[in-house]
């Protein structure tokens, strides 16, 4: 059979380069033909969260962005789909082949993005770790929004108060690699074991920061445990979905689900008694201080050591501590009288 | 008498009435190059900082796997079979490197545990596919949840990220300064190991001869059963290699490493002009594939743009390139016709779309 | 002599009327009763023994945690959950026969849950209905382009629908970006759709099960559904025969891609949460859902009961491991294990059905086939 394989040859090429052209014309998303140069004048900080469509990186990332147009930098967010280490390491690879000023990143892992860190560093970019950390000799300065001891301490306290002390307890987690999940936990079993000893702590599921997976093993955690008396779920995406199956559920009411949620997403159940009281910080400061710790170290205002000090606009001023890291403050608690104020 | 004979017509070879540079140049294999080669131009002059050596570096130690892997599938393929538990392989291999390490075991008697997983898989899905005869397509899918289950299983959501950094940086090491990752040695070594394999041996020529016509080809003496069986272990071999290679380059043994790698593997196959329908492919328009969906992602990533858009775009090449034979064959069709050469018609162009693993009707 | 036909019951039935050959028994009508030949064709076949292990799944489930059953929502999850599923995998059941398969599912039902979401968003005050509707003809549509393309493409459906995967989940991708849709942005009483039960039995499902009995008895009694299987048993004797082949492969996926639409519209009332990932990797376990159900890979046989029965299977399994105190990680390997299974067992069953029908046409008629392993 013959195949008039000339034609083909131009065909494929014209093509690819039309879609090639479709796509760069149709996708030119901070970057574009144009040059984007290193940073001689501009500050380009590009700022990469555990995965895309989170919610709460949506807000850090947003305040983020507001701080770097505050102090005239370029901003970009780029990546991962799924909340994977090496899905990130990629992005991070990229960063570096661009030169960018700086990289401000919520790590999957706290080892594996070493190596790629380290090749960003290299090629002059500075890395500012904020939300989940990476283990500290490979970053600049940790943004962390409050001491893990904190956080891990109000959890415990909210579910011991809202289930009388004693009865059993779940964790519904996030990744099981997550720095800073792990971080909490452990602190979070410690204090249990030591300031309440009536409250067991039965199981430990993960829900991988995905909706439809939190949402199942929920159902799953209250089919397995028929006793339970209390959910603790230190992640938003965790908390939601929790929230959502309680609410439809017969257990709505009797089992206590408080953690880590956003106002927004968790005003309805709070509204209608699934959820009596629940914690964060705010992640658009978090995200914005996270950005003025990255101009800073770019300036070479700060150079991560402690004791550096740096201003980080209507925030104010901040110090940085001990294994360079710097502290936003306090979590704070929303419940039904005060979560119609906020917007997040 | 003799003179009968003269005045008959001379054997003609349809395939080698044409000049080599013809056959060379307006192949299917060279249609991918060509396209591999205008990506590439248009990548450095139209995205910024694509054209440093360290966009090359990146590109390579990205699309390792898939190189590695393309090489057996292509083989795999040619004969008419599929393999869709590859990326399982990689995974299971993945979590066997890690969890041993974990344990305490050295690195290299881990890596051979790997390899020896692979290469049970291998004989498993052979197995099932060459000697009971089931369809490979369901066997693998069947074996791609088995053997990723048993990954995920072995691990649980723990995810081991230790390594020793001799190794880890071995994975990522440069050739001297050239930029070129150490990766790229042992594909080369395997790609003209399977170049040889397809082209030069009797091996090979089996292959090809079970895709276009299994059982002809058993008649004429190759045994189909162990060819598949051994093409399916050497793709479940490679597959275990390409895992230590990704947990040793990621630091990072994951029971979910490498989910979804099977489809960029076949993807990247099917447009290297590989037909899904065996008996035709050749090993250059796999690798400029596999290198053009390479830097058509590291382009739109260095661009900003995100997974999507690439998504898209390897979708729409999939179909085109696998259409295209088709859409050709129909315009050939049309312009015999119109020639009136009266050649024989090319078969019934309502011809049930062909199925899943199924010999074909269509002529070729 | 007598003695040793006495014992050849594996061969020949026993009736009232003595041993029957086996040629008899395959070719001449059947002696039984009309009960008792619809009780043996119900109790041999795929899809019963299929439903018997699913009841022993959620035996096993229910004896180590009552709840699983009779607890609270244990009823309801125990229908509810396979919902989505059970959707996917009548309409894969019904491409798969015609000797195709469908892997684009995933992202279809990716792309019309977000669409749901987006139309309760951007045109508040739509009825439910319209949405429902929405859905399904916008898988329909998705479907209709693989239809086509499978149809005249003349290339395998495997390859297109590979490509579809990827080009619909790149559209879901860019058109929702980093968005997505939270409870809040959709009606209540969509969300309450989600758990609302009719005598203790979810809405969702009887939507499902709705579909099936419709597609079941069309499959089985409809013209249309006995060329689909004419078309997967053989496509060339289709073509010679006269069937529109191409109009019936279209419709399959047209019908496959609807069915797509409308998973989607349940998984969002269901999980009140749609991201751009919803749907990613379901493709598979609807396939698997199918196979493990009876439907040959081939095509041609396999029923959609079966397919259903399949997936209820499936995720019922994953939903009892934990009860029983298997980590759940585990069910993929499971799933796989059941897939391998099955297929195994249709060759054995196959190649077990060949050869007596190859001893019946064998044999003289009206003489008893020996034992096998003796020669004929």
């Amino acid at each position: 059979m013959k195949f008039p394989n000339g034609k083909m040859a131009g065909f494929a090429a014209v093509t690819l380069a039309c879609s090639l052209a479709l796509a760069g014309c149709g996708a030119g998303n901070g970057g574009g033909s144009g040059d984007e140069g290193s940073s001689s004048k501009k500050t380009a900080v590009t700022f990469i969260p555990k995965n895309l469509g989170n919610p709460y990186f949506d807000t850090s990332d947003k305040g983020g962005e507001k701080a770097v147009k505050e102090y005239g930098g370029t901003y970009s967010q780029v990546g991962p789909q799924e909340g994977s280490p090496d899905a990130q390491v990629q992005y991070i690879d990229t960063e570096a082949q661009k030169h960018t000023s700086a990289i401000v990143l919520s790590a999957n892992d706290p080892k594996a993005l070493c190596d790629s860190i380290g090749n960003a560093q290299k090629a002059g970019t500075k890395v500012v770790t904020f939300d989940a950390d990476t283990s500290p000799d490979c970053r600049d300065i940790f943004v962390n929004q409050a001491t893990a001891d904190g956080i891990a301490k109000v959890e415990v306290d909210m579910i011991a108060d809202q289930i009388g002390d004693s009865g059993e307890v779940a964790i519904l987690s996030a990744s099981a690699n997550a720095t800073n999940q792990n971080a909490w936990i452990d602190l979070m079993k410690k204090d249990l074991a030591a300031n309440h000893p009536k409250i067991k702590l039965v199981d430990v599921v993960y829900g991988n920061d995905d909706d439809q997976t939190s949402f199942d093993k929920t159902a799953a955690l209250l089919q397995k445990h028929p006793n339970l008396k209390g959910i603790i779920s230190p992640t938003t995406v965790g908390i939601a979905a929790a929230a959502r199956y309680l609410s439809t559920s017969n257990k709505k009411g009797k089992v206590a689900i408080t953690g880590l949620g956003t106002p927004n997403q968790m005003r309805k159940y709070v509204e209608d008694g699934t959820v009596k009281e629940f914690a964060l910080w705010n992640p658009e400061d978090l995200g914005y201080l996270a950005a003025y710790t990255a101009k800073a170290l770019v300036d070479g205002d700060i150079s991560g050591k402690e004791g550096d000090k740096y201003k980080a606009g209507k925030l104010g001023e901040f110090t940085v501590g001990s294994d360079a890291t710097v502290l936003l403050g306090d979590p704070f608690k929303f419940n039904k009288d005060n979560i119609g104020k906020f917007n997040f | 008498m003799s003179t009968d004979l003269e005045t008959t017509t001379p054997r003609s070879y349809a395939s080698y009435t044409r000049p080599v540079w013809w056959r060379l140049l307006l192949s299917r294999e060279a249609a991918v190059v060509a396209a591999l080669v205008a990506v590439i131009l248009w990548a450095i002059y139209f995205v910024p900082f694509f054209g440093n050596q360290l966009t090359m570096t990146f590109l390579l130690l990205d699309v390792a796997p898939i190189m590695l892997i393309a090489l057996p599938m292509t083989l795999v393929i040619v004969t008419g079979e599929i393999d869709l538990s590859v990326a399982s392989v990689v995974g299971l291999s993945s979590v066997l490197l890690g969890s041993l390490v974990d344990n305490g075991w050295a690195v290299p008697a881990a890596m051979l545990v790997a390899l020896l997983a692979g290469l049970l898989c291998g004989l498993i899905n052979g197995f099932l596919v060459a000697y009971v005869g089931l369809p490979s397509l369901a066997v693998t899918i069947g074996t791609l949840a088995l053997f990723r289950g048993i990954a995920v299983g072995l691990l649980g959501t723990k995810a081991v990220t230790d390594f020793p950094q001799r190794w880890t940086s071995l994975a990522k090491a440069e050739i001297g300064g050239t930029g070129f990752p150490v990766i790229v040695v042992p594909f080369l070594v395997l790609a003209l190991f399977f170049a040889l394999l397809l082209q030069y041996s009797a091996f090979g020529r089996g292959v090809y001869d079970i895709g276009l016509n299994a059982e002809a080809a058993q008649f004429a003496g190759v045994s189909v059963a162990r060819t598949k069986l051994v093409l399916f272990v050497m793709t479940s071999l490679v597959s275990a290699f390409a895992g230590i290679y990704f947990t040793l380059r990621f630091s990072s043994s994951r029971g979910d490493n490498a989910t979804g790698l099977e489809l960029q593997v076949i993807a990247a196959v099917l447009l290297g002009g590989v037909s899904i329908f065996g008996g035709r492919g050749k090993l250059p328009g796999v690798i400029a594939g596999v290198l053009l969906i390479g830097v058509l992602s590291s382009a739109l990533r260095l661009q900003g743009t995100t997974v999507n858009v690439i998504n898209i775009i390897i979708g729409v090449l999939l179909i085109a390139s696998v259409m295209s034979t088709s859409v050709l064959a129909w315009f050939s069709d049309l312009t015999a016709r119109r020639h009136n050469r009266g050649r024989n018609q090319s078969g019934p162009t309502t011809l049930a779309p062909a199925g899943v693993g199924n010999p074909k009707e269509v002529d070729r | 002599m007598s003695d040793l036909r006495e014992k050849d019951h594996h061969v020949s039935d026993r009736t009232d009327h003595g041993l029957v050959s086996a040629t008899d028994q395959l070719v001449a009508p059947s002696r039984m009763s009309p009960g008792q030949r619809a009780f043996n064709t119900v109790v041999r076949s795929r899809e019963f023994s299929i439903l018997l292990v699913l009841l022993f799944v959620v035996a096993a489930a229910t004896l180590s945690s009552h709840s699983f059953l009779f607890g609270g929502n244990g009823w309801r999850d125990l229908l509810l959950t396979p919902s989505i599923l059970l959707l996917l995998a009548i309409g894969e059941a019904v491409v798969i026969i015609s000797r195709n398969v469908d892997l684009s599912v995933g992202s279809v039902l990716g792309v019309t849950a977000y669409l749901t979401g987006r139309l309760f968003i951007d045109v508040p005050g739509i009825p439910i209905v319209v949405v429902v509707l929405a859905g399904l003809l916008a898988g329909a549509l998705l479907g209709l382009v693989n239809g086509l393309l499978v149809g005249f493409g003349k290339v395998p459906a495997l390859v297109i629908t590979l490509g579809t995967l990827y080009i619909y989940r790149g559209v879901v991708l860019t058109w929702a970006g980093s968005n997505r849709i939270n409870a809040s942005d959709m009606p209540s009483s969509f969300g309450d759709l989600g758990t609302a039960s009719l005598v203790t039995i979810p809405v969702l499902f009887l939507v499902a099960l709705l579909v099936l009995l419709v597609v079941g008895y069309y499959l089985q009694t409809a013209r249309g559904g006995r060329e689909v299987y004419a078309i997967g048993s053989d496509p060339a004797a289709a073509v010679l025969y006269g069937l529109r082949v191409r109009r019936r492969v279209i419709s399959a996926f047209v019908l496959s891609g609807a069915l797509a639409g409308l998973a989607g519209v349940v998984f969002a009332a269901r999980y009140g949460s749609v991201s751009s990932s919803a749907g990613t990797g379901i493709e598979l376990q609807a396939v698997a859902a199918v196979v493990i159900g009876g439907v040959a890979i081939f095509g041609g046989s396999g029923t959609v009961w079966g397919a259903a029965i399949g997936a209820m299977l499936l995720v019922t399994i994953n939903r009892a491991l934990p009860t029983v105190g298997i980590p759940d990680f585990w069910q993929q390997a499971l799933v796989g294990a059941l897939i391998l299974g099955a297929i195994v067992l249709d060759r054995v069953l196959a190649t077990r059905r060949a050869r007596r029908l190859v001893e019946a046409r064998d044999e003289e008629p009206g003489e008893p086939v020996p034992t096998a392993g003796a020669t004929a």
